[in-house]
C-alpha cells in the first residue's frame, strides 16, 4: 500500500510503486485535469506540484512521492480564482486547452521562483509544449499574474 | 442518455450557473465572476429537452438559452463564434447563453435537422454555417415576438426583441423569452424571416471571450481521454510500425500473466492489450512478442522517396492550369531560373494523443471521443460495429487538438473492435509513439519551379510542377481519375499573380505511407514553395519583394489591401541591424488572404530566431475578432514548428521519429513574444476560413528573411537541416 497525499487528502492505494504518478492521479483518484501528452517528460501536459515544485508526473514513480504534498490543477484553487487562473481567463489563453492544466501548474511554480519575470526568464523557465501555439498569450498571462500576485 | 445505464459521472449536464459577464466584452479583465457557459461534458442528449424551442435551442424559464453547436471544437473557437451568430439574430442576452454539441444521432433520426455536414475541416465551420446559424436565431426571434404580441393583443410590428426580452414599445411592457418559449415552439412560420447583413451585426464582430475557457483553466473540460464509465477497461495498442503491414503472430503468454491484464485482442495490423488500468495495459503491450508481415513497404526510406519524387518531376503530369503559351515564353529571351523545392512528411501530434472510448452492445454502440466530424464518425462507427446508424451514439468531446487528424477514426475503429471482443466499455489510448507512428501524415513532395524574366525583371512566364502523394487515394475516398486533386496544387494553381504565361502540372504519386489533411493541407508545402520562389525572382530581377508582388497584383484590391497593410504595419523595408532581416509572404487559403512579415535574427551558430511576426488578413467578415486573432497567432506558430523542425523520416518503411524528443516543435523560447494581427477586411460576399491560413506562408517568410541575411536560399525543409553557419 502506498500513502499518497493529493490536494490535501490522504489516499491509501494498492498500486505498483513504479506506476507513474500521472496514471495514479487520473485513474485511481479520478483527477483527469492532469493530462497525458508524451509519457517521457517532454511536453509537460502532466505537470503537477510535488512539495511546491513543478514535476512532470508521467515520469515520476508514485512510490517516490509517497507522503509528499502533491497538488494537481484541481487543487490549485477551489474557485478557479488563483491569480494565474484569473490571468489565463483574462488573456483568453486556451484554444484546445489540453496542455493548459500543465501550463498553469508550471507557471504557478515558475512565478514562485520569478515573481518579477522577464521575457528571458519565461523563455528559459516555461518549456511545456502547446501545439495550438498559445505561447504569446501564456507569456502575457504570466506577466499579468505576476502583477496580480502583488495586489 | 435514454436507454443507457448511466452513473452520476455521466449526468448529461453539470452546469454551474454563476454570475454574468459583460455581454461580448473583450476587456473582461479581472472583473466580476462570469458564468460557466457550457457543461464540462459538452455533448447534448439525443432526446428532446422539455424546454426546447426546436432541436437547436433550449430556452429555460429563467431565460437561460442553450444553443446546440453542430460542429467540433478542437481549439479553433467556432464553438463560440457559431452561437454568437445565433444570439445575434435571436437578440439574446449573451451573458445567459450556453452552448453544447448537437447530437449526431438525433441529426440522423430527425431528417438532418443540424445539416448534412457536422464537420470542422477545411476552415469552414463559420463560413459554411453563418446563414444556417443566423436563420436559426432569426426564426426563433420572430416566433417569440409573435407569442408576446398575441398575449398583449398588439401588432407584432410594434414589438421589439432585445436582450432576451420582447418589448412592446408603445407601452413599455416586456416579456422574457423564458415565458414565451413554450408557445413559440408550437408556431410554424409560413416563410423564414430575413437575416441581417453583416453591417447590421451588434454582437457578432465584437471580440468575445471563448465560451470554453472557464473549463480549460481548472481541468474540468472533458476530452475523450477523460471519459469514465462504469465497468470500463483500458486498452493499449501496438500497431505494425510499417503502414500496410499485418499481424503474423503474437506470443502473449508473458503479457497475460501481468497484473490487471484481462485480454489480448489481435487486430488486422495491431494488437491491443486490455487491462483494468491504462499503465498496466501499456506495460503488458510491451511484453508482447509480435511478428509482423511488414509487406512491401518494409524496405523503403526517405532518401529513396526523395529520389522518386524528383524523378517523377521528369515524367508525365496532369495539367492543373495553363494560361497563355508557357513554352513560347520559356524559349524567349531573358534570364531563366529553375529551382526544386522539397518537403518531408509531417506528423500532426495533437497534444491529446488519439483515443476513443467505445461501449459496444448487440443493439447499441456508444462512443466518446473528440472527432472533427461527428456525423461522419457515426456512420463509420455503424459500419465497423455492423449496426444501423440510428443505434450509434457519438458523444463528442472537446478535442485536444485536431489539425486534420481527428477525421479518419482509426482509433475509434480499434476501440469498437476491442469493446466487441471483450464485451465491456473500453477506453483505447494511443501512446505518443503510436500517435506519431500510426499517423496519416502531411505528404512528402518535390516541386519544380521554372521562370523566365523579362528584361525589366517581371515574370514573362513560369511553370510549376508538383510530385506529391494523393490524400484522397490514400484515404480510399477517390481514385482521382483526373490525376489532379485540389489539395495537391492549391497555392500553386490558385496563385493570384498576374503572369500571362502560367502552367501548373501535377503528378500524384503515393508511397505506402498514409497521407491526409494536415493544417493548411497543400498550402503548407505549396505556400512555402511559391512564396520562396517569388522571392528568388524578385531578387534575381533586382526588385524589392514587396513591390515585385504588388506589381503582379494590380487591380486585385483585396490582395493589395492585405499586402499594403502588412507592409505598412511591419514597416517593411526599414533598416535592420546586422544579422537580422525581414521576410515577406502572402497567400490565399480557404478564401482568406493572409500576408505575413517576419523579423528573423540569426545567431552565431546559425540559430534562427523569429523575433516578430506581423500579419494582415482579409477573411471578408469577422464574427469573433478575438478568436480570429488567436487562430492567426496559433497557426503561425504551427507553421513555425514545421518550418524550423518538422520532419518525419522513413527508414525501413517506418517513421523514425517517435515522440517530442525526436519530433521537436516550437516551445516558448522559439515563439516571438508578440504576434501582431491586423484586419484588412473587404466584406462583400467574401467569407474566408480562419483556422488554417496563417500556417501556410510562414515558412516562406522565414526563409526569405534568412536569404536576406545570409544569401542562402533554403529549398528543403525543415530549416534545422540547413547549414546556416559561416559569415553573414
Amino acid at each position: 500500500m502506498i500513502t499518497l497525499k493529493v490536494n490535501g487528502t490522504q489516499h491509501q492505494l494498492d498500486i505498483e510503486p513504479e506506476t507513474p504518478l500521472l496514471w495514479v492521479v487520473r485513474e485511481e483518484l479520478g483527477l483527469t485535469g492532469t493530462k497525458f501528452g508524451c509519457g517521457i517528460a517532454q511536453c509537460g501536459c502532466c505537470t503537477v506540484h510535488v512539495n511546491g515544485e513543478a514535476m512532470r508526473s508521467c515520469s515520476v514513480a508514485v512510490g517516490d512521492v509517497a507522503g509528499k504534498d502533491i497538488t494537481t490543477i484541481e487543487g490549485l484553487s477551489h474557485d478557479s480564482k488563483h491569480p494565474v487562473q484569473r490571468a489565463w481567463l483574462a488573456e483568453d489563453v486556451p484554444q484546445c486547452g489540453y496542455c493548459q492544466s500543465g501550463q498553469i501548474m508550471a507557471a504557478t511554480a515558475f512565478l514562485k521562483r520569478h515573481p518579477n519575470p522577464t521575457d528571458a526568464d519565461i523563455d528559459a523557465g516555461m518549456t511545456n509544449i502547446c501545439r495550438c501555439g498559445t505561447y504569446p498569450r501564456i507569456r502575457a498571462a504570466i506577466h499579468r499574474a505576476a502583477r496580480l500576485m502583488k495586489i | 442518455m435514454d436507454g443507457i445505464n448511466t452513473s452520476s459521472s455521466l449526468s448529461r449536464r453539470q452546469f454551474v450557473v454563476t454570475a454574468v459577464t459583460a455581454a461580448g466584452g473583450f476587456a473582461i479583465g479581472i472583473g466580476p465572476a462570469r458564468a460557466l457557459p457550457i457543461a464540462a461534458q459538452p455533448w447534448s442528449p439525443e432526446a428532446q429537452d422539455a424546454h426546447e424551442l426546436n432541436a437547436w435551442l433550449i430556452i429555460q424559464p429563467d431565460d437561460t438559452i442553450v444553443i446546440r453547436y453542430p460542429r467540433s471544437e478542437m481549439g479553433q473557437g467556432s464553438f463560440t463564434a457559431l452561437p454568437m451568430m445565433v444570439a445575434e439574430e435571436l437578440e439574446a442576452d449573451w451573458s445567459k447563453v450556453k452552448a453544447e454539441f448537437a447530437s449526431a444521432n438525433r441529426n440522423l433520426r430527425e431528417d438532418l435537422v443540424y445539416g448534412k455536414d457536422m464537420s470542422s475541416v477545411g476552415s469552414h465551420s463559420v463560413r459554411d454555417s453563418h446563414q444556417q446559424q443566423q436563420q436559426v436565431g432569426a426564426s426563433a426571434r420572430v416566433r417569440l415576438v409573435m407569442v408576446a404580441a398575441k398575449r398583449w393583443g398588439v401588432d407584432p410590428a410594434t414589438c421589439e426583441a432585445k436582450l432576451s426580452k420582447v418589448h412592446h414599445k408603445p407601452t413599455g411592457r416586456t416579456l422574457g423569452y423564458g415565458t414565451l418559449a413554450a408557445d413559440a415552439a408550437k408556431i410554424a412560420l409560413d416563410k423564414e424571416p430575413d437575416i441581417k447583413a453583416p453591417e447590421q451585426f451588434t454582437l457578432a464582430g465584437k471580440p468575445t471571450p471563448r465560451l470554453d475557457v472557464p473549463l480549460k483553466i481548472n481541468g474540468t473540460a472533458s476530452y475523450g481521454i477523460d471519459t469514465k464509465l462504469p465497468g470500463m477497461v483500458y486498452a493499449s495498442v501496438i500497431a505494425c510500425p510499417v503502414p500496410g503491414g499485418t499481424l503474423k503472430s503474437v506470443d502473449d503468454a508473458a503479457a497475460k500473466s501481468m497484473r490487471g491484464v484481462e485480454a489480448v485482442v489481435p487486430l488486422d495490423n495491431a494488437v491491443a492489450v486490455v487491462a483494468d488500468r491504462f499503465w498496466r495495459a501499456k506495460q503488458a503491450a510491451h511484453a508482447l512478442k509480435i511478428e509482423w508481415d511488414l509487406g512491401p513497404g518494409g524496405a523503403t526510406d526517405s532518401a529513396q522517396f526523395a529520389k522518386d519524387y524528383r524523378a517523377a518531376l521528369d515524367g508525365p503530369g496532369a495539367r492543373a492550369r495553363n494560361d497563355g503559351d508557357v513554352d513560347a515564353a520559356m524559349q524567349g529571351p531573358g534570364k531563366k531560373i529553375e529551382a526544386v523545392y522539397e518537403v518531408p512528411y509531417l506528423a500532426h501530434a495533437p497534444m491529446e494523443p488519439l483515443n476513443a472510448t467505445a461501449h459496444y452492445r448487440p443493439d447499441r454502440l456508444d462512443v466518446w471521443m473528440g472527432t472533427q466530424n461527428a456525423l461522419g464518425t457515426l456512420r463509420a462507427a455503424a459500419k465497423v460495429a455492423d449496426l444501423p446508424p440510428e443505434k450509434v451514439f457519438i458523444h463528442n468531446c472537446f478535442a485536444g487538438g485536431g489539425f486534420g487528424r481527428r477525421s479518419a477514426n482509426d482509433e475509434m475503429n480499434q476501440a469498437i473492435r476491442v469493446s466487441k471482443a471483450v464485451g465491456k466499455p473500453v477506453k483505447l489510448v494511443w501512446t505518443r509513439e503510436e500517435d506519431i507512428g500510426q499517423d496519416r501524415y502531411r505528404p512528402q513532395a518535390a516541386v519544380r519551379m521554372k521562370a523566365v524574366l523579362a528584361p525589366d525583371g517581371t515574370i514573362a512566364g513560369w511553370e510549376m510542377k508538383t510530385a506529391v502523394g494523393s490524400l484522397l487515394r490514400s484515404l480510399g475516398a477517390s481514385k482521382v481519375e483526373t490525376g489532379i486533386e485540389p489539395m495537391a496544387v492549391e497555392g500553386l494553381a490558385t496563385n493570384p499573380y498576374i503572369v500571362a504565361n502560367t502552367r501548373v502540372d501535377c503528378v500524384l504519386k503515393n508511397t505506402h505511407i498514409p497521407v491526409s489533411f494536415w493544417r493548411s493541407v497543400g498550402n503548407s508545402q505549396n505556400g512555402f514553395v511559391i512564396e520562396s520562389f517569388v522571392d528568388e525572382l524578385a531578387h534575381a530581377g533586382g526588385h524589392d519583394p514587396y513591390k515585385f508582388r504588388r506589381a503582379m497584383l494590380t487591380g486585385k484590391e483585396d490582395w493589395l489591401k492585405v499586402l499594403d497593410t502588412v507592409a505598412e504595419k511591419a514597416e517593411w523595408g526599414k533598416k535592420m541591424p546586422s544579422g537580422k532581416a525581414q521576410g515577406l509572404a502572402i497567400l490565399e487559403a480557404y478564401g482568406t488572404i493572409i500576408g505575413q512579415v517576419v523579423e528573423v535574427a540569426l545567431g552565431p551558430k546559425g540559430e534562427v530566431k523569429v523575433e516578430r511576426i506581423v500579419m494582415a488578413l482579409d477573411c471578408g467578415h469577422a464574427i469573433n475578432p478575438l478568436t480570429i486573432t488567436e487562430q492567426m497567432e496559433g497557426a503561425a506558430i504551427w507553421g513555425l514548428s514545421a518550418a524550423l523542425y518538422g520532419k518525419i523520416s522513413v527508414k525501413d518503411g517506418r517513421a523514425v521519429e517517435t515522440n517530442f524528443d525526436t519530433y521537436p516543435v516550437v516551445r516558448m523560447a522559439d515563439a516571438p513574444p508578440k504576434i501582431e494581427v491586423h484586419f484588412a477586411l473587404t466584406g462583400g460576399k467574401k467569407w474566408g476560413g480562419i483556422g488554417e491560413p496563417a500556417a501556410a506562408p510562414l515558412a516562406a517568410a522565414v526563409c526569405n528573411a534568412i536569404f536576406s541575411i545570409t544569401g542562402k536560399r533554403i529549398r528543403q525543409l525543415p530549416i534545422r537541416d540547413a547549414d546556416l553557419t559561416g559569415p553573414v
